[in-house]
């Protein structure tokens, strides 16, 4: 068994550098990695490509980052929650590509699968599409994405054991997985870190061979964002 | 005139037994509340979850469970949960029936427009492109006029789209309109709602052929 257990996010964290590209599980606020994101806020790194589905909220997840101008650009599917973002982005301090959500996914699996792009047929005829190759397939026209990947990609999973296998809960599942794959060095905060052998094997989601760093966060606030109730 | 639950309501009507169902924000998100009784459906959110089920109470609240709204939800028996590449391979492999959205402008021959306004809004389209590439089915739920007063059923929109001849279906607070080939033909209208009312909020083309009935809600 290899041994992945980093001490701590600031331990995790080594080696990300300025302006490194980095992917960012999470939806929302749901299943990111908050201690990770804690200490890149410390450490202060700057310049940084964030691929993450959102940009967080003003005062939390990528919001801190972002408040700092930590991030020059980011890769998002929808980044309506946050207001710093919107500012930076009209003011011309941040670069923002938006892209639809299903493409950012499979951008990233693909990544992480050796498969350097793909066919869909999400953004055809739309603004998206400008300068995209288009085939038909069916008699659907289709456009080229290319695959995505990071230097680091930054994953929030349930469990995790020391070989990296993970298992995340509920949907803080979400992009985790497929940016699990792609990331060339994967570092996994988990809330409950425990010895090879106590997960079963029939339930692992993100096997260890794509997690290089594993450490149990510190602290997991898990804001919820729209706290909708049944009364 | 119908309000936002009742536009939900008319497009609860064309759910029908053993469809998956993928609904967005707002409007959209009443028609889970309006299931016709003795049909059973499943809702798609696209953050990945298959089975959602009502709001928690406040016991039951989980971060770890949300909708593609951020709204915190629960699970019905029966749910799956997976990852955001799975969620999207359910929409983009057309495994999902049925799609119902809302829209800023949908145009005659079924183009639609609802993630930016520029210079103004840019939060981005979320899964809305790849719903609304994939989906064979798709109903769109929203006002028939906008806060101007001026039709957002329009012979072409003026805003960026979000997907092109992709609409079949749109309830609105005044009727019921099929996308065709000659346009938005009017099936139904709302309660106390004429045909000119009709004719005079809609920019698009729009066909009116025999007796238009009202909607039964």
């Amino acid at each position: 068994m290899i041994n992945k257990v980093v001490a701590n996010a600031q331990e995790a964290i080594q080696g990300i550098e300025d302006n490194m590209t980095l992917m960012l599980g999470g939806f929302g606020l749901c299943g990111i990695p908050e201690n990770c994101i804690s200490a890149l806020v410390e450490a202060n790194i700057t310049g940084l490509t964030c691929i993450s589905n959102n940009a967080g909220v003003d005062d939390f997840g990528l919001g801190l980052l972002l408040r700092k101008k930590q991030i020059k650009k980011m890769i998002s599917s929808y980044v309506g929650e946050n207001a710093e973002f919107e500012h930076q982005m009209l003011s011309g301090d941040l670069e923002v590509d938006l892209i639809p959500q299903g493409s950012l996914a499979e951008r990233c699996r693909a990544g992480g699968a050796g498969i350097p792009a793909f066919f869909t047929p999400a953004g055809y005829g739309t603004e998206i599409a400008e300068g995209k190759e288009v085939r038909v397939f069916n008699g659907k026209p289709h456009i080229l994405e290319s695959a995505l990947t990071a230097n680091y990609a930054i994953v929030k999973a349930w469990k995790g054991d020391r070989a990296g296998n993970l298992i995340y809960k509920g949907t803080a599942m979400n992009f985790n997985p497929p940016m699990a794959m792609a990331g060339k060095i994967t570092i996994a905060e988990v809330e409950e870190l425990v010895e090879p052998g106590a997960l079963d094997p029939n339930f692992i989601h993100t096997p260890g061979i794509f997690v290089q760093r594993i450490f149990r966060g510190e602290i997991f606030e898990k804001r919820i964002e729209q706290r909708t109730i049944t009364k | 005139m119908l309000d936002k639950d009742g536009i939900a309501k008319r497009i609860a009507q064309e759910l029908q037994d053993g469809w998956y169902v993928n609904l967005g924000i707002g409007i959209p998100t009443l028609v889970a509340n309006y299931i016709p009784k003795g049909i059973s459906v499943e809702f798609q959110s696209e953050n990945g979850l298959l089975g959602m089920g009502p709001f928690p109470t406040e016991e039951e609240v989980d971060a770890d469970l949300i909708n593609a709204g951020k709204q915190t939800v629960t699970t019905l028996p029966g749910a799956s949960i997976f990852d955001s590449s799975t969620s999207f391979a359910m929409i983009r492999g057309q495994h999902v029936q049925l799609t119902v959205l809302g829209a800023m402008e949908v145009a005659d021959d079924g183009d639609i427009a609802n993630w930016k306004i520029p210079g103004k809004m840019v939060k981005g389209m979320g899964g809305a492109m790849d719903l609304v590439a994939s989906a064979e089915n798709i109903i769109v739920a929203m006002m028939h006029t906008n806060r101007a007063g001026k039709s957002k059923l329009l012979r072409e929109c003026t805003l960026p789209i979000t997907g092109i001849k992709c609409v079949k279906k749109v309830v609105t607070n005044l009727a019921v309109l099929d996308i065709t080939p000659e346009g938005f033909r009017l099936v139904e209208r709302a309660p106390s709602i004429s045909v000119e009312d009709i004719k005079n909020a809609t920019e698009g083309r729009l066909v009116v052929e025999g007796d238009i009935p009202e909607m039964k809600i």
